[in-house]
């Protein structure tokens, strides 16, 4: 009982924030939104006893990707104006995205979810747990994790060269 | 024998008797949270204000004053009487703020420090929620303060407070980097992230942490002052340039909430060394005859960690920006990450001791 009350207040103020994220017109309300977002899911991945991976949802997207994501926004410090007209663009852009999440999730909503056995718990109780991520990400997924390594060192050694041209 | 676990089985008996006579036992799992998070909440409420007067005592002592003494004896009530002041003052607020940013921004500073609070172990099965990733837990709930503190800085409309919060999201992004890779050593030694797990290996051992990793415990202490942007390193307020930095147009309660926050702050970093490094609850060796609760132990030493956080305040000059950036990066985290690799060369290569 008290799993489904909670269940509909995180969902409901998920969904909340997430429709904040997309109407306000201030950016920096909407990057606010978007960290309520994650705090939501972060407490529906605890629902599912994932503990692990909620706290690394705040750690990783709250607390280090939307400090960024904020920095950027406040340093960038776009006038109102400038935001009016790129909403009159946006639109477009927004229903051109529309449509195609709309054509990804789509086989995902009416093919795949309705035809999987939900009711015999397709999940392992050790889902999300420090223990089953960490043997996921360096032992069955070895080599593809070692590359998104050499992939974000590349990253940073492009972002310090592009930011300081005299080193 | 007294000790903490005995008393919360005896307070959490006569409550579900309760229960029982209010017929409301189904509602245990509901009701035992709440209750465990309020007594933690009253618990460092008073604690904090407690804190409010040693720091004052301290820094008077240091500096050969005499300190608050006309509120209650020896001044205690000071600092409550200072709580009713903030409470009842005006709250002024400036015209063109960011009005729900602005509203919002202390009671997170204030709630993300306290739920800190939620895992420290003060005694053997004293914890509100014993979680068995507590310390990722702690450094991720923490840092919802780098959010509340910029957006008090930028919805408060002032180049002082904007400044501010520039400065301390820049100070506390680059200490906690430091922050975790101090913690990283014990993680690999004890092999859990359990606050309480730690501590138990720590009996085991019948050694505390601080002896092997005396290095590790420099570091946590010296990037928990600054996470919690004290002096030394109180760039984000930095009285002297700005004012109060991002608290600047903040009074009474609102402002409350942000000192409170730094507090709180002080005493989840000051526990969660207590815990890593100085053995939580154990007692001190050779003393275990005394039979002195494990909680008296804890505060104890938590009080005494605090009084060291207290005494670089009155004691260090303050740095500047560019010299808070550079000791952080350039010589805390190499040297933390020095001590990792030692760590891993000392424990496991030559003693051959894995985790578990």
């Amino acid at each position: 009982m008290i799993e489904t009350v909670l269940f509909y207040i995180l969902a409901a103020a998920l969904i909340g924030f997430g429709l904040m994220v997309i109407t306000r017109t201030n950016p920096i309300a909407s990057a606010m939104a978007m960290v309520g977002a994650f705090a939501g899911l972060a407490g529906l991945y605890a629902m599912l006893n994932a503990r692990f991976l909620s706290i690394i949802q705040i750690l990783v997207y709250a607390g280090g990707i939307m400090v960024l994501v904020i920095f950027v926004i406040m340093l960038l410090n776009l006038e109102p104006e400038d935001l009016q007209r790129m909403r009159a663009k946006g639109f477009v852009v927004l229903l051109a995205l529309i449509g195609v999440g709309a054509a990804i999730v789509s086989p995902m909503l009416f093919c795949v979810i309705p035809n999987k056995d939900w009711a015999n718990g397709s999940v392992s109780p050790e889902f999300g747990s420090m223990a089953s991520v960490g043997a996921k990400m360096f032992a069955d997924h070895l080599f593809p994790f070692e590359i998104l390594s050499l992939v974000l060192l590349t990253a940073v050694v492009g972002a310090l060269v592009l930011a300081k041209r005299k080193l | 024998m007294l000790t903490g676990e005995n008393i919360v089985q005896l307070v959490s008996g006569l409550l579900h008797w309760a229960y029982a006579q209010a017929g409301i036992s189904s509602l245990a799992g509901v009701i035992d949270p709440i209750i465990s998070a309020v007594v933690m909440f009253g618990f460092i409420a008073v604690f904090v204000m407690f804190l409010v007067w040693m720091e004052r005592k301290v820094s008077a002592h240091m500096q050969s004053r005499i300190g608050p003494n006309r509120v209650g004896p020896l001044g205690l009530l000071q600092t409550v009487a200072d709580a009713i002041k903030l409470t009842i003052k005006e709250d002024v607020k400036p015209v063109n703020r960011d009005k729900v940013p602005y509203f919002i921004a202390p009671i997170v500073a204030f709630v993300a420090t306290f739920m800190g609070m939620v895992v420290i172990p003060f005694d053997k099965g004293v914890v509100v929620q014993d979680l068995n990733v507590g310390i990722l837990y702690i450094i991720a709930i923490t840092g919802f303060t780098v959010i509340a503190i910029l957006t008090a800085g930028w919805s408060s409309n002032n180049k002082y407070a904007l400044l501010g919060g520039f400065r301390s999201a820049a100070q506390i992004i680059s200490y906690e980097v430091s922050l975790v890779l101090s913690v990283v050593p014990i993680i690999m030694i004890t092999g859990t992230l359990s606050l309480s797990g730690i501590v138990e290996y720590q009996k085991q051992a019948g050694y505390w942490f601080i002896l092997p990793q005396i290095v590790a415990f420099l570091i946590f202490i010296t990037s928990a002052t600054a996470e919690a942007n004290r002096a030394p390193f109180d760039i984000p307020e930095a009285e002297s340039e700005l004012i109060g930095g991002f608290h600047t147009e903040y009074s009474g309660v609102k402002f409350a909430m942000f000192f409170l926050g730094e507090y709180i702050a002080v005493v989840v970093s000051s526990a969660v060394a207590v815990t890593l490094f100085l053995g939580g609850w154990l007692p001190l060796p050779y003393l275990d005859f005394l039979h002195i609760p494990g909680f008296v132990w804890f505060l104890a030493k938590l009080l005494l960690v605090i009084y060291l956080i207290m005494a670089f305040r009155w004691t260090f000059p303050r740095l500047r920006v560019d010299q808070l950036m550079d000791f952080g990066w350039k010589v805390l985290i190499p040297i933390s990450i020095i001590n990792i690799l030692a760590t891993a060369v000392v424990w496991f290569c030559l003693y051959g001791k894995g985790a578990q």
